[in-house]
């Protein structure tokens, strides 16, 4: 145990990281089942990752490479101070290169360079229970989980083909792990779902507020819920990255002046960075 | 023959002859409409659907009801009729699985292992039933259905939790059912918030009845509505236990529901069973002094 800057190794004491680290390896035993544990208060307020803090400083090492996204990119304040916090109270050194990366914090999206074995993703959850837009009370999703009634998961599916005429649930979209447990896969756009699937890196789920933690272990089957004859798609645009000339990553719409002006980038910044570096040209300089 | 037709028999005999309104005969019930649904039920085979020893229930030191039994067949609609605090509502929430009854066993004839002690069942082989076989119409239907999603999904939702994955043919289910309870198709993507009382009833009956279940328990279910809404689900509630051959209990403190709806009736009052018998048999001529003031405490028009 090393101490660093006067915190005990990663913020949180011993104990409690043996209690996170129980509540991990029961969630990894039952893909897709959310975990009770004693969360602690961490030095951040409830809604800017305290559940994947914990996670994080329950799993990680001394020799680890860590890397904290939000919305995909690196140098937002949240991803920052995160980052900081660990390479303060831990010491490890920290990248924001995907590739690099032994352990990863994400809020709201999956990396696009592919994962691999030997690599942990630790997704911030603000709300873990997918039931709970149908089913307010928590003992009743409870046994509804148990038995597998998930009858009105799709209620909220079927709805949005009633008024939308497509399934228009964009971002934290149900999955059903291992054939069981529906889980929600927290707010990350359903682009990443697929990625989910069978991902050869173990994925982390930590809810501070709610107290919850679940996990999906590697190569397990994700499938996003449907319709027979409304299956399940991804977004696409109709633009490339503005930057990188990406045509097949997640694109954020940036407003760039009052007069209409507007772009299309990456969110994910490493991707498009390690595109411009080596990669084709983008719009911009093949404009100049 | 059924035990249904042999106790027809059995009360028949020390009045045959009596000049008994509503034309009784040994082995059968033939003046009424009924006849076709037992002609069915004889073909549908002799094992009871629900049978129902010596039950008892108490809240606490209260005892709400005891020693209750009978025996429910395929294709028949028991009436429980009684005073408020009768122990009517105990007896279907025992039946229906919401209580576990403190004395004697329900036994049900589950599909397709033939009869089970409920009391035996796990949680998750009850709530399957409540899914697959049974049927609960609420009194109040805001306690059975989703308020805040459309009319279609509140029906589509059973048939998504018998695990239907094809949105056309469920839509089309949802807007079957709704022309059978007579609300026009489009409303289907209403919220049941916007339906006047007794729509929104006649959604429940649609959602209970979209996946056909074998038994329907029905608390009140014309309780609180106006006399020619009464009457107009009555009429469909009628048509639709005809036309499905339904199996079911129906709670209730109107007369004139249980005698348009059910083929026997029981009589409870203080937690007991004080006469029980055809329906019509029960409130023509009434044997029990409460019965007998229960019937004549029904206003004439």
């Amino acid at each position: 145990m090393t101490e660093a800057g006067g915190y005990n190794f990663a913020y949180l004491d011993e104990q409690t990281k043996r209690m996170i680290r129980r509540a991990i390896l029961k969630a990894v035993a039952v893909p897709g089942y959310q975990v009770p544990f004693a969360g602690r208060e961490m030095p951040l307020p409830y809604g800017w990752g305290t559940g994947g803090i914990q996670v994080t400083a329950a799993v990680i090492s001394g020799q680890d490479v860590l890397k904290v996204i939000d919305q995909g990119a690196d140098d937002t304040t949240n991803a920052v101070s995160i980052r900081r916090f660990f390479a303060r109270t831990a010491g490890v050194a920290t990248t924001t290169r995907t590739a690099e990366a032994t352990l990863i914090q994400t809020r709201h999206r999956i990396p696009e360079h592919p994962l691999g074995e030997g690599q942990i993703l630790v997704y911030q959850v603000p709300i873990p229970e997918p039931l709970r837009w149908m089913e307010p009370r928590e003992t009743e999703t409870r046994k509804m989980h148990a038995l597998s009634e998930y009858g009105a998961m799709h209620v909220k599916l079927y709805e949005d083909i009633v008024h939308f005429g497509r399934i228009a649930t964009s971002y934290d979209y149900p999955v059903r792990v291992n054939g069981h447990y529906i889980m929600s896969p927290s707010p990350i756009p359903k682009f990443d779902n697929p990625k989910m699937d069978r991902m050869p890196a173990l994925q982390l789920f930590g809810a501070g507020r709610e107290k919850r933690i679940y996990a999906v272990p590697p190569y397990t089957r994700v499938e996003s819920l449907d319709f027979e004859d409304h299956p399940f798609e991804v977004q696409r645009w109709d633009e490339a990255c503005a930057l990188c000339g990406a045509t097949d990553s997640f694109l954020d719409e940036v407003v760039t002046d009052d007069r209409g002006g507007r772009m299309f980038v990456c969110s994910d910044t490493d991707h498009c960075q390690d595109r411009r570096a080596g990669a084709p040209a983008g719009k911009e300089e093949a404009a100049q | 023959m059924t035990q249904f037709a042999a106790s027809a028999a059995d009360r028949d005999g020390p009045f045959a002859g009596s000049g008994f309104p509503g034309g009784y005969v040994p082995g059968g019930y033939v003046s009424g409409r009924h006849v076709s649904d037992r002609e069915s039920l004889d073909a549908g085979g002799d094992r009871p659907l629900i049978e129902v020893e010596n039950l008892g229930y108490a809240y606490g030191s209260r005892v709400a009801c005891r020693d209750i039994g009978f025996t429910l067949y395929p294709g028949e609609v028991l009436g429980v009729v009684g005073e408020s605090g009768s122990g009517k509502t105990t007896l279907l929430s025992c039946l229906a699985g919401r209580l576990s009854p403190a004395a004697g066993r329900i036994l049900y004839d589950r599909r397709p292992d033939g009869p089970v002690d409920l009391a035996t069942l796990s949680e998750a082989e009850r709530r399957l039933l409540i899914r697959t076989e049974w049927g609960i119409v609420h009194q109040n239907p805001r306690d059975g259905l989703r308020m805040g999603v459309s009319a279609g999904a509140n029906i589509g939702e059973r048939l998504m939790a018998l695990g239907h994955r094809h949105f056309g043919q469920i839509r089309e289910a949802a807007a079957h059912w709704l022309a059978e309870v007579e609300i026009d198709t489009d409303r289907m993507d209403d919220l049941p918030r916007s339906f006047s009382g007794g729509m929104q009833q006649r959604l429940q009956i649609a959602r209970t009845l979209v996946i056909g279940p074998r038994l329907v328990f029905m608390d009140e279910p014309t309780g609180g509505l106006d006399v020619s809404v009464q009457a107009r689900l009555l009429d469909l509630l009628r048509r639709l236990v005809a036309e499905m051959n339904l199996s079911g209990v129906l709670v209730t403190h109107e007369l004139a529901v249980a005698r348009l709806l059910a083929h026997r009736l029981m009589v409870m009052k203080g937690g007991r069973v004080v006469e029980s018998g055809l329906t019509d048999q029960v409130l023509d001529d009434p044997h029990h002094p409460y019965t007998q003031l229960l019937v004549s405490s029904m206003l004439q028009v």
